[in-house]
């Protein structure tokens, strides 16, 4: 049944809040640490366990490949719902501070993608990472 | 008319699928006739949202874009925190979990480096404008992290309203800028495998930034992208009004 999916998914997500929000106040923070981190972790394990076991049939992984398929749309709606008013009125600082930060960060990335990796080998290709689902093609 | 904006907004949620599919078909159109599909669909159509957030916010004096009009509240529900972090979960439906292991001392990594870079440039642009006492330097610094980590170091450190607005508006000009150049520097920085995407998500650390970039760059990479980003306001908001924090004191108080 294709709930059993979403039940799962829903479930795992609820649990990964619930534990970033248990380690937040923790450590005393006041926000949710690595939530939707271990929400995946979770939802990557179960998957897998049930898979293994034959247990998840085919109409229930459809349940969690339909959410996922919503991904892009979803961002588009969470674009639409940012204070961009406020980013381009910040004024020279902010902006340059939120420039500045970024361009540097990424800078970084091929750097930092080296760190612990295999020595000296080729980098991993898009084959290596397994779609969830195929993505939407423009169609 | 009335009776029709009525319906609508009684059915938010349902208008505003209907909405962001629209945007989305026209989106995607134009990605095929104008740019020859070089421009990614998705990327035309966050860049339409973002547009469009920018009207609404102009148009109601609101600070949620859009969904600050009541004809488009249910795009606030469905872009929400809720459902966005519903369907960045689902992704990780199916990734594979060796590579998240094998890139896991980079993610580590990129999250402590994303989050000290993030501070050390956001409190030096804070000096360069003015701001040379510690609390607003690490609160500047902070918003350069997220919009989140800045008001909540802000508040933790007292410091003013005025730069406490500053530091938000920092994070989301990141967010925003991450959103939308993503695509474009993706190539440059070898954006295109799980390890990259991972140590991408760790040192951008804005949530929004990376999956709205991801997306648009190639979905298959956000689930990595969002692993890491989503422990950086985490680490930030711990690491802001301590360690940083005193760091800043030491040097520039």
């Amino acid at each position: 049944m294709i709930i059993y999916g979403v039940a799962i998914l829903s479930a795992c997500l609820l649990a990964g809040v619930f534990v970033g929000d248990l380690l937040g106040n923790l450590i005393g923070v006041q926000a949710n640490v690595g939530g939707v981190g271990f929400a995946m972790l979770l939802l990557i394990f179960i998957t897998d366990y049930l898979r293994r076991r034959k247990a998840f049939c085919e109409i229930s992984q459809m349940g969690i490949g339909f959410w996922s398929a919503m991904y892009i749309p979803i961002v588009v709606a969470m674009a639409a719902q940012q204070n961009v008013v406020a980013a381009v009125s910040g004024g020279p600082a902010a902006i340059l501070a939120g420039v500045l930060t970024a361009a540097v960060c990424v800078a970084l990335v091929p750097v930092i993608a080296r760190v612990g990796g295999r020595s000296a080998t080729a980098p991993e290709t898009r084959s290596d990472t397994a779609p969830a689902i195929a993505p939407e093609k423009a169609c | 008319m009335t009776d029709l904006s009525e319906l609508l907004i009684k059915n938010g949620l349902l208008f505003a699928f209907s909405f962001v599919g629209l945007t989305m078909w026209l989106c995607y159109w134009v990605s095929k006739r104008f740019t020859n599909g070089r421009i990614h669909g998705s990327a035309i159509a966050i860049l339409a949202g973002l547009a469009l957030a920018w009207v609404g916010g102009t148009l109601t004096g609101g600070s949620k874009g859009l969904a600050d009009i009541p004809l488009f509240a249910g795009i606030g529900l469905m872009g929400g925190a809720m459902l966005r972090d519903f369907a960045i979960v689902a992704t990780a439906f199916g990734v594979d979990f060796s590579e998240i292991r094998r890139a896991g001392l980079s993610g580590v990594v990129s999250l402590f480096a994303g989050v000290f870079v993030s501070f050390a440039v956001g409190a030096l642009v804070a000096y360069g404008f003015g701001y040379t006492d510690p609390v607003s330097m690490t609160t500047i610094g902070a918003g350069a992290a997220t919009y989140i980590v800045g008001p909540v170091t802000g508040t933790a450190l007292g410091a003013s309203s005025e730069v406490i607005a500053l530091s938000v508006a920092a994070g989301l000009v990141k967010s925003v800028l991450v959103m939308i150049g993503t695509p474009f520097v993706a190539r440059s920085i070898g954006l295109d495998n799980a390890r990259t995407a991972m140590v991408f998500g760790g040192l951008m650390g804005t949530t929004s930034g990376v999956a709205g970039g991801l997306a648009a760059t190639d979905p298959r990479l956000v689930p990595y992208g969002a692993m890491t980003a989503t422990f950086y306001t985490g680490l930030g908001c711990l690491l802001g009004p301590s360690l940083i924090f005193f760091a800043i004191r030491a040097i520039a108080g």
